[in-house]
């Protein structure tokens, strides 16, 4: 296989996992939530989430096959509940608890703010298919985005008790946002290759977006920390194996099961 | 101390007034609790928007967004309304004996004697 080709794997496959493991924490508040007008409202967003991770799992798993002609084909399915932990290529911040509510909108903007400049970018990437499932999830990112954005305003400039909860959430989450920015050699090549995001270029959009929800809510941005990372690379946090372990559960005790 | 839980026991309920509210749990819960919003969602442009139903929310903008969550979720609409439950003014049941029964008998109302021509439609 070309090298350039297993890097547009890793490339779909780091995106896949993303939307799948954000998608699995929130899928938690399900029965949960604060309100079940929010109930209904997270879910959605799960549903969203998941079906970007299907989308990028499928085109992953086309390429995967049209270049190993000779071995086992794969499904969107293998690569959801077949891998390993240290296959796994999402970003850090997605695998965090879900904490308390403030927390889990928090987790929910960074990651929405950073999914919608980043989709914006690949609407015109070189490559049609992620570009097309990148405009088909522009449209669900632009409302996560809204909707998280004004979670993190109402509950940081809200009471003093949701001011600090939300304090608090800022401290936990914030170390893990510097991965978001930090090129993999996957994204790399595929920056090269006219096919990815430039993550310089991002970072720049999602300081300014970030800067102004923040500002509106009272918090401020922690100064410089220090940057978790390894999420890209399949270095998890001890949070993935439970989360691995429940989300994959089914397809390990009963192979092939279907319903 | 407000207590936030209460065990019930058979017996508790009054079981010939079923779905009776209990008065501390009443107060408990307007106290704490979102006002409720009614919604409207037009689905079609040109069409009216019409009452889905309601929810609670803390303030318009978060009605708007968990009306779109709630009741557009299937593709139902195009437009949302939203305003609070308490501004809804709504006529008396007991009055609807003086308020709708004279109407039943005056057909001359309806525009029914009028021939109209084929090209017309909709009327």
């Amino acid at each position: 296989m070309p090298e350039n080709m297993l890097s547009k794997i890793d490339y779909c496959l780091h995106l896949a996992d993303n939307a799948l493991i954000l998608c699995h924490k929130n899928a938690a508040w399900c029965g949960h939530a604060p309100s079940p007008e929010l109930d209904i409202a997270l879910t959605n967003i799960s549903l969203d989430l998941i079906g970007q991770a299907r989308n990028f799992y499928q085109y992953a798993a086309t390429l995967i096959n049209e270049n190993n002609a000779k071995g086992d084909s794969v499904t969107d399915d293998h690569l959801a509940f077949l891998r390993d932990v240290n296959e796994f290529k999402n970003c850090l911040l997605t695998e965090i608890p879900n904490g308390d509510w403030g927390q889990t909108m928090l987790r929910q903007f960074l990651f929405s703010n950073y999914q919608y400049f980043l989709f914006q970018q690949l609407i015109n990437s070189k490559d049609e298919q992620i570009a097309a499932i990148a405009e088909k999830s522009i449209k669900e990112t632009t409302y996560h985005l809204r909707w998280s954005s004004e979670w993190v305003i109402r509950l940081g400039d809200g009471t003093p008790e949701s001011h600090s909860r939300m304090v608090h959430a800022v401290q936990e989450l914030w170390p893990y946002t510097g991965e978001l920015f930090l090129p993999a050699d996957y994204e790399m090549d595929c920056l090269k290759s006219g096919i990815g995001a430039d993550l310089e270029l991002l970072k720049k959009d999602w300081w300014n977006k970030t800067h102004e929800i923040f500002s509106e809510a009272t918090l401020s941005i922690p100064g410089k920390s220090f940057v978790q990372d390894g999420g890209k690379y399949g270095k998890h946090t001890e949070n993935m194996i439970p989360l691995l372990t429940e989300l994959q559960y089914m397809q390990r005790a009963y192979p092939g099961c279907e319903w | 101390m407000i207590k936030l839980i209460r065990k019930f026991y058979y017996g508790d309920y009054d079981s010939t007034n079923p779905g009776a509210s209990l008065n501390t749990n009443e107060k408990l819960s307007e106290e704490t609790s979102w006002p409720l919003w009614e919604i409207f969602v037009r689905s079609k442009q040109g069409l009216d928007h019409k009452h889905v139903g309601s929810l609670h929310a803390a303030d318009a903008a978060m009605a708007i967004e968990n009306a779109r969550d709630v009741y557009t979720r299937r593709n139902e609409g195009i437009s949302i309304w939203v305003v609070q439950s308490k501004y809804i003014h709504a006529t008396n049941a007991e009055d609807a004996d003086s308020l709708y029964d004279p109407a039943n008998d005056k057909t001359y109302r309806h525009p029914t004697f009028f021939d109209l021509p084929d090209a017309v439609k909709h009327m």
